[in-house]
Formats: structure tokens, sequence, C-alpha cells
């Protein structure tokens, strides 16, 4: 049988998610994933004719709070966990490719 | 070129923050310029095993702008996580919505120089959460603050409509009005409240065939000035490389370039192969909203009357100019001061003079708005009445909105009598004084009824006199009525 997924696609997903993967890791991962999707496959056995998809798994919508403000962590209790931070702020490697927000 | 032809064509993407008081997701304050990472807790910090709880006021206040925007409300929304590496969003992904936004389909009016307006159409708005802020230092490593992440944002995408850089800002100075008026954003651009992202490329006509040049989309642009500016500059170094280097829509790639402010150039970013794979999903902690006919109609009886209209109808009501009803109505709470003047009894065209010239001066340089310089609107009202009545000039007037400015409760006609301001109309009154004026200066009598060169300016110098007689408190357009009447 015909893997469901190459060793490409299973770098390109790698690489989406930032991980750094091992050749080897690439052989095993290939193998899994495919036995994954699969396992996936045997759903479309199902009839799905005229079936809504499904945003959510719980038959409830419409959960809310109202806009009001609680007290926060502080500064302190926000960085304690932090690996590395600078003064008031988190420490983190240089930004090079800047597309985010800032 | 001697007949270049080209077009150009943008299309806009815009976040607007909405004011809630908390975050989009917890219950953190939205609150400009607080110490790093002070306003962050579990959930916005992305612990595990925190659940996010969607803010009421921020869905309602995203509905009333699709409302407003024309758009089609979806019955059905839900949330999806889009991918994201950087760590100003440490959950690695922003909250987002996907394939089905809670608005779409619909358009937006903008006014054009012309005094005409233009319909430019609405792909989507949808609700999504801000990122924090990196900084980024002279060392080696970035910092970043959490203080922004989770802020609830309005995405805005438009079709792309505009065809010059003034119809761009157009759309964002009404964009800005809109959710100003509508009370959901500050929509102040030196915050960042309001950050813009055009895409902008050119239909070229060369020897009968026309060229699209390959789309660039332009980044940190957080001023009107510099969205124009961006978009102009775009466009010349779009022509340019397409005569240097012929490429295409088809043929080149497209790409991000950023704004540098200092240079007023754009600088390239990065060439995007192929589109970028978010990898959208259903976040499963949070549950989809359904927006009930009864819970639409309620949102949507929030509704405003929206600037262009209110602009246009103070156009033809009031019979003033589009320039002066533009500035009016730049505020809501100026626009609807103005109308409790004139409901008041006040003369259009005077309140309009007094609110745009006198009061929006002293607003200014009081740091508030007109409505907050606390003069009765009935005050404003009444002198209209004396500005149309002669009882006070209009140099007068400014007097006394200045000291009405200091004291907001002294009405203006005792403001006028305490400052020796009223203007004498009285005919009888002001004859005495011409008649005695022209007894005492006969050389310029002379001057005037003989006609000739000398005639205008004797005119005027005895119009002076009795002004200097009179300290200045004579209406000048009976003395001179009086004075012709008399010489002629
Ligand atoms: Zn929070």
């Amino acid at each position: 049988m015909p893997e469901k997924i190459d060793q490409t696609q299973v770098k390109k997903v790698a690489k989406l998610s930032r991980l750094e993967l091992t050749e080897e890791e690439v052989q095993q991962f290939t193998v899994q994933l495919s036995a994954i999707l699969d396992y996936v496959e045997k759903l479309s056995e199902l009839d799905t004719e005229g079936v809504e998809p499904l945003a959510h798994c719980l038959p409830i919508s419409n959960v809310f709070r109202q806009d009001e403000i609680r007290e926060s962590l502080g500064t302190e209790k926000t960085l304690a966990n932090a690996p590395q931070r600078d003064g008031e702020f988190f420490k983190v490697p240089k930004i090079l490719d800047d597309s985010s927000w800032a | 070129m001697d007949h270049l032809q080209y077009k150009v064509v943008v299309g806009l993407e815009i976040h607007v923050q909405l004011c809630t008081k908390s975050k989009m997701f917890c219950s953190c304050a939205v609150e400009f310029g607080q110490p790093p990472n002070s306003r962050v807790c579990p959930v916005c910090l992305g612990m595990p095993g925190v659940l996010p709880v969607m803010n009421k006021q921020a869905l309602e206040y995203a509905v009333l702008v699709g409302l407003a925007l024309n758009c089609e409300i979806a019955a059905f929304t839900k949330w999806d996580r889009k991918s994201y590496y950087y760590p100003d969003l440490p959950k690695n992904y922003q909250i987002s919505q996907y394939d089905l936004p809670l608005s779409a389909g619909g358009f937006i009016e903008i006014p054009l120089e012309s005094g005409k307006s233009k319909t430019i159409r609405i792909i989507r708005a949808h609700l999504e959460e801000d990122a924090g802020k990196n900084l980024h230092t002279a060392g080696n490593f970035s910092q970043v603050d959490l203080n922004r992440a989770g802020t609830p944002l309005l995405e805005i995408v438009t079709e792309p409509d505009m065809n010059t850089a003034a119809e761009v800002r157009a759309l964002a100075v009404e964009l800005q009005r809109m959710v100003r008026y509508l009370g959901v954003s500050e929509a102040d651009m030196q915050k960042g409240h309001m950050r813009f992202e055009p895409n902008v490329n050119l239909i070229i006509a060369k020897d009968g065939i026309e060229y699209r040049t390959p789309i660039v989309e332009i980044k940190n642009l957080n001023s009107f000035r510099a969205l124009e500016k961006s978009i102009d500059y775009e466009v010349s170094r779009q022509i340019d490389e397409f005569f240097e280097t012929g490429k295409t829509l088809e043929t080149g790639t497209k790409s991000t370039r950023g704004w540098d402010d200092v240079k007023e150039v754009t600088v390239l970013q990065r060439e995007k192969e192929d589109a970028p794979d978010y990898r959208y999903f259903p976040d499963p902690d949070l549950v989809p909203v359904q927006l009930s006919k009864e819970w639409l109609e309620e949102i949507k009886s929030r509704l405003c009357e929206l600037p262009i209209h209110k602009q246009l109808r103070f156009v033809n009501e009031y019979g003033l100019n589009d320039y002066d009803a533009g500035v009016l109505t730049a505020d809501r709470s100026t626009a609807e001061y103005f109308e409790q003047v004139v409901a008041q009894g006040g003369d259009a065209k005077r309140a309009c003079n007094i609110i745009t010239q006198d009061l929006l001066k002293l607003a200014n340089e009081k740091g508030c708005t007109v409505v907050g310089l606390r003069i009765p609107a009935n005050h404003i009202a009444q002198l209209c009445k004396m500005v149309v009545m002669g009882v006070a000039s209009a140099t007068a007037a400014t007097t006394i909105t200045t000291i009405m400015s200091g004291s907001p409760d002294k009405p203006p006609e005792v403001i006028a009598r305490e400052r020796n301001l009223i203007q004498k109309s009285d005919v009888g009154e002001l004859e005495a004084v011409v008649d005695q004026v022209l007894a005492e200066n006969p050389k310029a009598v002379e001057d005037v009824t003989s006609g000739g060169k000398k005639s205008s300016k004797a005119c005027g110098f005895l119009l002076g006199q009795v002004m200097q007689k009179t300290k200045g408190q004579a209406n000048p357009k009976v003395v001179s009525e009086i004075l012709a009447k008399k010489l002629e």
C-alpha cells in the first residue's frame, strides 16, 4: 500500500511548525503519519450526504463574559516562569524576519 | 514616457482596536501606556489548561461596525486558530475567524474632494485578537511586552476599488470618523488603534496591451500621511520597475514592503513564492456564536446617523458648504451641538462660523472638544441672534466666545454689556454722530461729493471718524448706509 504522505510533506509540516527533525525522524514520522491518515480514512466510509460540518463538538453556543476588568498577574508574576527577562520585559532571541505586529 | 497610461489599483486591510474595557478572551484591562507586562494573566500568556471566554461587548461592537458597513451579518460564526510564530503571541496561534467571518459583503461610501462620494466594496470584517509588542534593542535580543496581547481587533478587508492615494486616505479617514461615531473605538492613530496594510499594483497600457504589475503589500503604516505617501511612492516605483524588468503579475512575485517614515520610501521585506500556510482550524476552546434575529435587531437599534450622511444633510438642510459640513461632522458631539444651537433658534450659517472658527480654536487650545468647553447651546444660539440683528459684530462675537470659554454660564448679552461690546445700530442715534463728523470734516465731504479718485478714500475716512467717536461700537453697515444717503 502506498504511503499516504511522503518525506517532502513531512519536512514541510515540520518547517511550518518550526521543528527540526533528523533524517531518521523524518522516515519514522512519514510511516507514523501515514498510518494515522489511513486510520482517519475509515471515516470516509460513512455517508455524510446532507450533514452540516461540525464547528464544535459540544452542542452549545454563546458563552460570553461581561466586559469587566479583573486584576491581572502583575509584571513580577507574569515574568516568573520566563526563561530570560530584561527588566520588565521577556527577553527573546532577536527577531529578524519581523512580519509580526510590532 | 509621452503617453504613459496607467491605473492605480488599491485594496486595503485595516485593523481597528475596539475600545472595550477588558481584553477579548480574558479580564485583563486594555490600557495604553501601562508598565510592561503588567496587564497579563494566564489566559493571554497562553498557559496550558486555561480557558478563554468571549467578551460580549467586543462581539456587539464588531457587529455594529459590520452593520454600518452594510455587511451581511452571519447568524452563525465561530473562532479559528491561525498559526503564528512570533513571541508577541505566546500561544503560537492567533484566535481569529477563517471561513465564517461575522460579517461579509458590504460597502462604505467615502467623500471625494469634488463633493461627490464613491462606493468601496467591503469583502469582510471579522474579529481577532491583537498580539503584544516586540521591541528591538541594540543588543542581540528583543524585548516582549504582552500588555496588548489579546486586545480585540476588527479586521476589515476591502475590494481593490480605490484608484488614487487620496481615495485610500479618504476611506481611512471616513472609517475613523465612523467607528468614533459608533463609539466602538477611540481610533487614535498615535496609540496604534488603526493600522493599514494596502495592496497596491498598476494596470499599465503599453502598445495597446494592458499589463498588471506584481502586487505589493505595504506594512508599518500608522498615519494617514504615511498611508497616502507610501502609495504615491509605490506607484512611481512600480512604473520604474515595470519598464526596467518588465515583470508582471503573472511573471513576478507578490512582495511585502515596509514604509520608512524618515526616508519616505518603501523597502523590500520579503517575496512570497506561495501563499502562506496558516493551517487554520476551529478553536476547540471556544464555542460558536449564534446571533438571533432579536439580538441583531437590538444591536441595530444602537446605530446612529453615519457621518457621511450627516455631512450631506448639513449641506442640503442648512445650506452649508461641503467643507464646513465636513469640519462640523468630523466629531459626532460637535455635529450634535451644532444642531442643538440651530434648534434653539441660532442661524445655521452664523452657528457654523462661530463653532468652526471660534469654538474649535478655543477647544484645541484647551485640549478638549467643543462640547467640552461647556458653553450651553442656547447661549451660542443667543449669540447668533445678536450677530444677525447687528447687536454684536463678528469681531465682538469672537471676544464674547473667548470670555464664555472661561465662564461658560454667563449669557452672551451680559458679557457684551459688561465689556461694552454692544454694537449700535440705531439709525437716529448714529445719524447725529454722522452729522457731527460731516460738519467737522468739510474737506473730506467735498472730496466725496466731487467724486473722482479721492472719493472712496475720503468716504472711508469719514466712516473711520464715526467709528472712533462711537468707540468702535457703531454698526459699520448702518453707518455706511447713512453716509451714502447724506452724501449722494
Ligand atoms: Zn489576560
